[in-house]
């Protein structure tokens, strides 16, 4: 492996990272869209709610980390794809923008209209900005963004059957993550019902993204060849690998055993991300720019990789300790003084 | 494509995109201030409280971490949407330039992942943890807070004074040394002048809402407190922000001479250059303009004859706009000595008295400091980039050849301001509300209390 290769590797380690955790935020965020109205879907909601609170920030410094390697490992191939298709990752941003601001502020208030109006825009902008991210992909995967900045159609970049395909994907996919997601939540609450629904939703979503996937081919092999050939070459035991991962989570579904279920969804789309990376390797951008030709200096590379090292070291256990002390989720009795006890009090309310 | 009509384009995007690229860093820099800033006055706050044991101080801190955590929503979205912008935007700079200063940004990538698993640990870990493990957890948000600004600004400081790399005949950047670009001359005095420049917003800004509270009748303990506390830390920090302002503005002038003309609106290459408030700049020279007599050489030179470069050393198209340099420089330096008046104030008094002045007066004066110290940073944050014009990077990229030619590119604009708008009005609704009813939940909090109908819409109108 060169250490462009390795670099580029790291960033993909954060894009799988923010295909799972952000990926299940937004999902989480389609099935708010869809739990029905405001009274018959309230306790879906604050599952959903008590769920993503603590976690969702981080979920989506994900893509930041992303952006940021991208513009100083590989900053000629950053900009080609920004700006050919910026169209949708403005979009994107402003789905982020809508989706977090309503998210942070619908709990704060509470006039039913405001609310109401924040709770809309949080479940569609979570429909819409996965969308978009899938269709950016797309119009990467099929080579429609050209080296050199604003060289593409900024239309036809993202107007495309591949970015229909990888958007409708990328929806379906979060769907099915956060379903599976909120079994072992609502599992370890014991809320049997919400438990049912959520259980069948994910099974649901399985057959369709699997429908799609099959469709998807089809579409591939007319759309973008190169593509469809690395994927049913090179990246053909990727690909079956998220065939049979996926299969192995509906079984695990089925029997119940949720938290095994999580770690098979997980395996099966962190292998359909690796299936595009192997499909276009060692491409950039399909079909002029290597992973060598986009790399940005020595200096920089090494330097990037030190960072990313230490900057792991301390970033794992801060996360392990965050999702740790979620999971625990005990609150201590109120022993400081009259002050805890008026807040909890309050809180408890 | 036809080389003219990318140009056209070009030409095109250019005002709409820094419009852009402006309202958008404008509004996300107050909600950094917080972020930076807020998490120190805040856990100091509890800190007093578990040692003395007072119900009021711990309220008072566990109120403003709930607006923190609001705060450092807002700047989370509105940070996001800006790493986008740098490349949609601005792609002739990261293009070429990505490899060398876009590694501070990797950096603040980190610093900002710990800040907000720590925000979300702090304000969910309140009842939750002990007092020592708490606030022990709150250390890395403080100093994660800190580390981001210093990187993102390092990389600001690298636009105005580039370094770490070497250009060969083409113009291709080749040897770039990310570290040595992330230490430039500038980035130590900018660094520090915004540090400083966060805990003026953050203290003053907060201390402001409690004045108004106080200037409405409400005297109880706890006002008196979310009045004191973060003034003091803001009234602490502005004499030594003066002083670093001095610093700053000799490193603009050797690093820069160009910028600090137009801050001073500067025309010829003076010995004994005097000190201009206000006027305006036309047809080369400065009209109206109150002046003291070599001030000027003396604050650089700290020698009254020193010379100090004009804009007529610098051909027509390499001069930034005068006007609104040397008049955002203006408001800064006299905003940044009214507040030095206000903390010298309160310093006195409570250094003789151990109380606030007692006068109304006192607590308009803090009222209007929390704007004035917005006003103040946003200015000094104008000089610093409308200064550097017409380069993106200083004497090496032009603001005109960096922006992006894609079609169109002009609409994100509109969107932008219409989404800002919305987030503005959203964001002040929401920190009133806390003001009023402090059990109001922050964004990383979980167990929502159901929505409450009998006082929101009531308290609403």
């Amino acid at each position: 492996m060169t250490l462009a290769e390795v670099v580029l590797s790291a960033m993909f380690v954060g894009l799988i990272a923010y295909g799972l955790f952000g990926g299940a935020d937004f999902g989480a965020g389609i099935w708010d869209l869809l739990a029905g109205g405001t009274r018959g879907g309230a306790r879906q909601r604050d599952l959903i709610e008590r769920s993503i609170a603590p976690v969702w920030e981080a979920n989506h410094v994900w893509l930041i980390f992303v952006l940021v390697v991208l513009w100083t490992a590989f900053p000629t191939a950053f900009a080609a794809v920004v700006t050919t298709l910026y169209i949708p990752l403005t979009l994107a941003a402003f789905g982020m923008i809508a989706r977090g601001a309503a998210f942070a502020f619908r709990k704060s208030i509470s006039t039913a209209g405001m609310r109401r109006f924040l709770g809309a825009s949080f479940a569609l902008s979570s429909l819409g900005t996965p969308y978009f991210l899938g269709a950016v992909v797309g119009g990467v995967a099929s080579g429609r963004v050209p080296p050199g900045i604003a060289a593409g159609d900024v239309l036809t970049s993202w107007l495309n059957p591949t970015s229909v395909l990888g958007g409708v994907l990328a929806v379906l996919v979060c769907a099915y993550l956060a379903a599976v997601f909120l079994c072992a939540d609502a599992r370890r609450e014991g809320a049997e019902d919400l438990l049912r629904q959520f259980r069948a939703r994910a099974l649901g979503t399985a057959a369709l993204t699997g429908a799609v996937g099959i469709v998807g081919l089809f579409v591939l092999r007319a759309d973008a060849p190169l593509l469809f050939d690395g994927l049913t070459g090179r990246a053909l035991p990727v690909v079956l690998l998220s065939v049979v991962a996926g299969l192995a989570a509906l079984v695990l579904l089925w029997t119940g055993r949720y938290v095994a279920a999580r770690a098979a969804s997980a395996l099966a789309v962190t292998a359909i991300l690796l299936g595009w990376a192997v499909a276009q390797y060692p491409y950039v951008l399909v079909p002029e720019l290597t992973i060598e030709e986009a790399a940005g200096g020595r200096t920089t590379l090494v330097a990037l990789l030190v960072a990313l090292g230490v900057g792991a070291l301390v970033l794992l256990p801060s996360l392990v300790y965050l999702y740790w002390l979620f999971q625990r989720s005990v609150e201590r009795p109120a022993a400081g003084g009259a002050a805890r006890m008026g807040v909890t009090d309050a809180a408890a309310s | 494509m036809d080389p003219s009509v990318v140009l056209a384009d070009a030409a095109e995007n250019l005002v709409p995109a820094r419009m852009q690229m402006a309202l958008s860093l404008g509004w996300h820099i107050v909600f950094a201030c917080f972020g930076i800033a807020f998490p120190l006055i805040t856990v100091f706050t509890e800190w007093r409280g578990h040692r003395r044991d007072d119900a009021a101080r711990l309220e008072l801190a566990h109120t403003w971490a709930r607006a923190m955590g609001v705060l450092f929503a807002a700047g989370a979205v509105s940070g996001t949407l800006l790493s986008f912008e740098m490349g949609i935007l601005w792609p002739g700079l990261m293009a070429r330039f990505g490899e060398v200063f876009g590694f501070p940004f990797v950096l603040e990538g980190f610093a900002f992942f710990v800040e907000a698993i720590f925000v979300g640990v702090y304000l969910f870990g309140w009842n939750r943890l002990s007092p020592r493990a708490h606030m022990l957890s709150a250390v890395p948000m403080i100093v994660s807070g800190m580390a981001g600004a210093f990187f993102v600004v390092a990389a600001n400081a690298w636009m105005n004074n580039p370094t770490g790399f070497r250009l060969d005949e083409d113009g291709r950047v080749v040897d770039a040394r990310p570290w040595a670009a992330m230490f430039g001359p500038s980035t130590w005095p900018q660094v520090t002048h915004m540090l400083l420049a966060a805990y003026m917003v953050t203290g003053f800004t907060i201390a402001s809402v409690y004045a108004v509270g106080m200037l409405r009748g409400r005297r109880e303990r706890r006002h008196y407190l979310g009045l004191v506390i973060p003034l003091a830390f803001a009234a602490v920090v502005t004499p030594v922000q003066i002083g670093v302002g001095d610093w700053i503005a000799k490193a603009v002038a050797t690093n820069q001479p160009a910028k600090l003309a137009a801050m001073e609106g500067l025309f010829r290459t003076t010995a004994g250059a005097p000190l201009s408030v206000g006027g305006l700049y036309r047809d080369d020279e400065l009209h109206g303009a109150l002046e003291l007599p070599n001030g000027l050489s003396l604050l650089i030179h700290h020698d009254p004859g020193g010379v100090v470069t004009g804009l007529d050393a610098f051909p027509p198209d390499e001069r930034p706009p005068v006007n609104v340099v040397h008049l955002a420089f203006d408001t800064m330096v006299s905003l940044g000595f009214a507040l030095l008046l206000v903390s010298a104030w309160f310093g006195w008094t409570w250094w003789r008295r151990r109380r606030i002045p007692q006068t109304p007066w006192f607590l308009r004066a803090v009222a209007v400091a929390g704007a004035a110290s917005i006003v103040a940073m946003e200015a000094g944050w104008i000089v610093t980039e409308v200064g550097r014009q017409p380069w993106t990077v200083y004497g090496i990229l032009r603001t005109a050849e960096a922006v992006s030619p894609a079609p169109g590119l002009y609409f994100g604009l509109y969107g932008v301001a219409a989404v800002y708008a919305v987030l503005t009005v959203l964001t002040v609704y929401v920190l009133r509300r806390l003001a009023r009813s402090p059990d109001t939940r922050a964004p990383q909090e979980v167990d929502a209390p159901p929505p409450d109908r009998s006082t929101g819409e009531a308290a609403v109108r």
